[in-house]
Formats: C-alpha cells, structure tokens, sequence
C-alpha cells in the first residue's frame, strides 16, 4: 500500500540522528514491547508479513510521528484484536475480561534459542521454472493496491536488469493477508540511478531492489 | 494504573504507550498467550548474545581465508552458518563485497530489514525516515553524514532489503594488517562498516580508540 512507511526518495525529512551508545532499548517498555511482539509472533497466528502490513497502515502522520517500537505496540494492538486474541474492550480497560482463544503454541523461556536459531525460511520449491534469466532487462508494472506489497513506490515503472535469481520465495502480497505462500520467483534487479530518479541523477549509482516474478514483466527492446 | 513517568511532560506521548506496552503485556499474559520468562530470555540473547561481534567474526575470516572468502560469496546463509550463526532475520544470507571500484551500502526503505543474526538489532536511525527516504536516492550525501567521503569514480550499490534477503557488506580490508590474527582483525570491523555506512577502522584508529 502507498503508505507513509514508503520512504525511499523522500525529501525534507531531516538529517539521519545518530546517537551516542546507540542502545538496543531506550526503556524498559521497549523491551518489552519488542519481546511481546516476537513471543507473538511465535504463536503462529499471523505472518511476518502480515505484522508488517499492521504497521504500514497506521494513518501516515501517525507513523511518522511515532518512533520505532510505538509502531510496533500499534501494530500489535491491531494484530490482536484483528485475529480475535483479544478485544477492543480488553485493551482499553487492561484486562482480561474473556476467556482466552487457542494459538498453535507458546513460546517457553527454554525454547528461545532453539526457535531464534532456526528462524523460519521463505523458500518454497519451485512449480515451475522462472520466466526470466540473468541479464533480461525488465520492466516494472505500474501498481498501487491497497494491500501489502514490497514493490516500493520509487521502482514502479522503471526499467532494471535482472541480476541474481534468488529462488522460489513466498509472496508477501498474498501471505500479508490470510491467502497462504503462493510461492513465486525471486530476483535481485539492478536500477541505474538515472533511471530512477531522472536526468541529473549520479550515474555511478546502482540500486539493487528483490522482486518477485508477479511485479514484472520483460522490458520491451531497449 | 499507576503511571510512574507522569512528572515527565515532554515525555507524555511515552507514558502513553508505556501503559499500552504494559496492558499488552498483562492481557497477553493473562490469556496464556506469552510466557513471561521467555520475554525476558528474547530481550537477554539481543542484549548480550547477538550482535555486531558475529559479524566481525564473519568478515574477519573473509579477510584471512581465502576459501572462506570465496563460500561466503557463493552461498553466505551457509559459510555464517559455519561460524555458528543461524537463524531469525539471517535466514537468506548476501555477502556484498566492497573493491576498489564499488562501495556497497545497505537500506531497507519499506520497514526496518536487516541482519540480525550477525549484526543484531538495527540502530534507530536504520529504522528511521532520514536514512530510509535517503540512502536510495543520495546514498554519496547520506555517507557525509557518517564522515565517509567517497572517492567521485568510486561507484556506488545500495541494496534496499525489500524480500527476507539480508545483506552483510564485506569492507576492504585495512592497509597495514598482513600479519594480524582474527582476533585483532575483528577488532577493525565496525557494524557501520558491515551496512556500508562506514568503513573498517585503520589500525591507526584502534590505537587511538583502545
């Protein structure tokens, strides 16, 4: 979606900060709002990519101004409510107040290092073999849906070449919303600067954009 | 529900969501969704466990072993792995390495993507608006601001970590460092100079630093 977490190309927002120490967590809730949302998504109830999506549609001012671990309290706020763990009643008043709904598991202190180290992988084999090889030159669809997607707004459009075919990966498009893998090729495209941001533009500058096979199509004859 | 930063005014909008954090956390575990000790397990291994020391180790090895070097190019999920780092945001591994002629750099403009299992959690400005809405488009600006100024025929590749690809840039290797050992290499290995918004310290610079 053409939300405000669409940054790349972005002006006017300011300086980059750094900060002395630069600390994982700036506060106890941090933390620990950093900690319930991993231990939730372990539960299995919803997706990376679904979280993802919860974020990214915040109202755009409201993302903005909120710093990185009250977005993701929001998010989870909406995730909660959204997959019936918990309700609008029970977060305003802090409380349990209905009797809670199964989840595929719980994550136990013990097991933390065991899941952290296995991760959980995106790559699916493939149903059939990639409709683009290393070198085509392809062209980006022009898309703006509503739902999630990884297409940034900034590589709509253009013209890249395709470097690397990364393999069969699930489809964040899809997996955000509740319709499963639906696998699809994955490839790493190269765009030259100028092509992105117009004439003027520093032509020693390569962007290197992963994108899956359903957001591009070959590049008519250059 | 007591609010222990209620004296803190400039600070109202935190407490707010201090509250929330905590009333999450209540519910969540009340309901038997989260287990409290493993919360407290999940905030220790990122505090102490995971960091930016895994990936030292990584391009240390690259600068001394050739082989290495050449797996971690080839297949980077899989020679990490042989150091013992797998996992969680590091599933699908990209080493990117710099040279004379190219200077990688690393974004993710969508949200906050990045390689946890040999850098650990992100700094915030990674995460936040400037970095994001720049590093694609004036990536030779945004490096100023890290004190690093390229060479103008140096050319430049950011990778924006748009898919569960996480990419560890591999700096060159300091002058003045043939016969270091890993360990004294691993100390020159910056995590700015992983994402490619720095570069490996000079052993001048370790002198001065230690």
């Amino acid at each position: 979606m053409n939300g405000a977490q669409d940054l790349g190309g972005q002006m006017g927002h300011g300086p980059i900060a750094l900060e002395p120490g630069e600390p994982n967590f700036h506060a106890k809730w941090e933390e620990r709002a950093f900690a319930i949302t991993l231990a939730m998504g372990a539960t299995g109830t919803w997706t990376l990519d679904a979280s993802r999506f919860a974020r990214e549609s915040l109202p755009p001012a409201e993302y903005l101004a909120s710093s990185y671990y009250e977005i993701w309290t929001k998010g989870l706020e909406k995730l909660v409510v959204q997959y019936g763990l918990v309700t609008a009643e029970e977060l305003r008043t802090g409380t349990a107040l209905e009797p809670a709904k199964p989840v595929n598991r719980v994550l136990a202190a013990e097991s933390v290092p065991e899941v952290l180290a296995k991760g959980a992988p995106v790559d699916r084999p493939a149903a059939q073999p990639p409709r683009f090889r290393v070198g085509d030159h392809v062209h980006t669809k022009r898309l703006n849906p509503e739902h999630h997607t990884r297409l940034p707004g900034y590589a709509r459009d253009t013209v890249g070449q395709i470097e690397a075919i990364h393999g069969v990966h699930v489809f964040p498009d899809a997996n955000a919303h509740g319709k499963g893998d639906q696998p699809a090729w994955l490839y790493g495209v190269a765009f030259e600067g100028p092509d992105l941001w117009g004439p003027g533009t520093d032509r020693d500058l390569v962007v290197r954009i992963d994108l899956w096979e359903p957001y591009l199509e070959l590049a008519s004859k250059l | 529900m007591s609010d222990d930063h209620d004296h803190d005014h400039s600070h109202s909008s935190l407490s707010d969501t201090e509250l929330r954090v905590r009333a999450l956390e209540t519910i969540l575990t009340e309901k038997g969704y989260i287990d409290p000790p493993a919360l407290d397990e999940l905030i220790e291994t990122y505090e102490t466990r995971i960091g930016p020391r895994n990936g030292a180790q990584v391009v240390a090895r690259a600068w001394l072993d050739r082989d290495y070097r050449a797996r971690l190019l080839e297949d980077a999920t899989a020679a990490i792995a042989e150091l013992g780092f797998t996992g969680r945001q590091g599933e699908h591994m990209v080493a990117v390495e710099n040279t004379d002629e190219t200077h990688n750099m690393v974004v993710c403009t969508l949200c906050s993507c990045y390689p946890w299992t040999v850098l650990g959690l992100p700094p915030v400005w990674y995460k936040s608006a400037p970095y994001r809405s720049r590093a694609v488009r004036d990536p030779r600006g945004v490096l100023k601001e890290f004190g690093v100024e390229l060479p103008q025929a140096k050319k430049i590749r950011v990778w924006d970590s748009t898919a569960e690809i996480r990419y560890l840039v591999i700096p060159k290797r300091p002058e003045g460092t043939t016969d270091w050992p890993e360990s004294s290499l691993c100390q020159l290995v910056t995590r700015d100079s992983m994402i490619g918004t720095g570069l490996a310290r000079r052993p001048a610079e370790l002198e001065t630093t230690s």
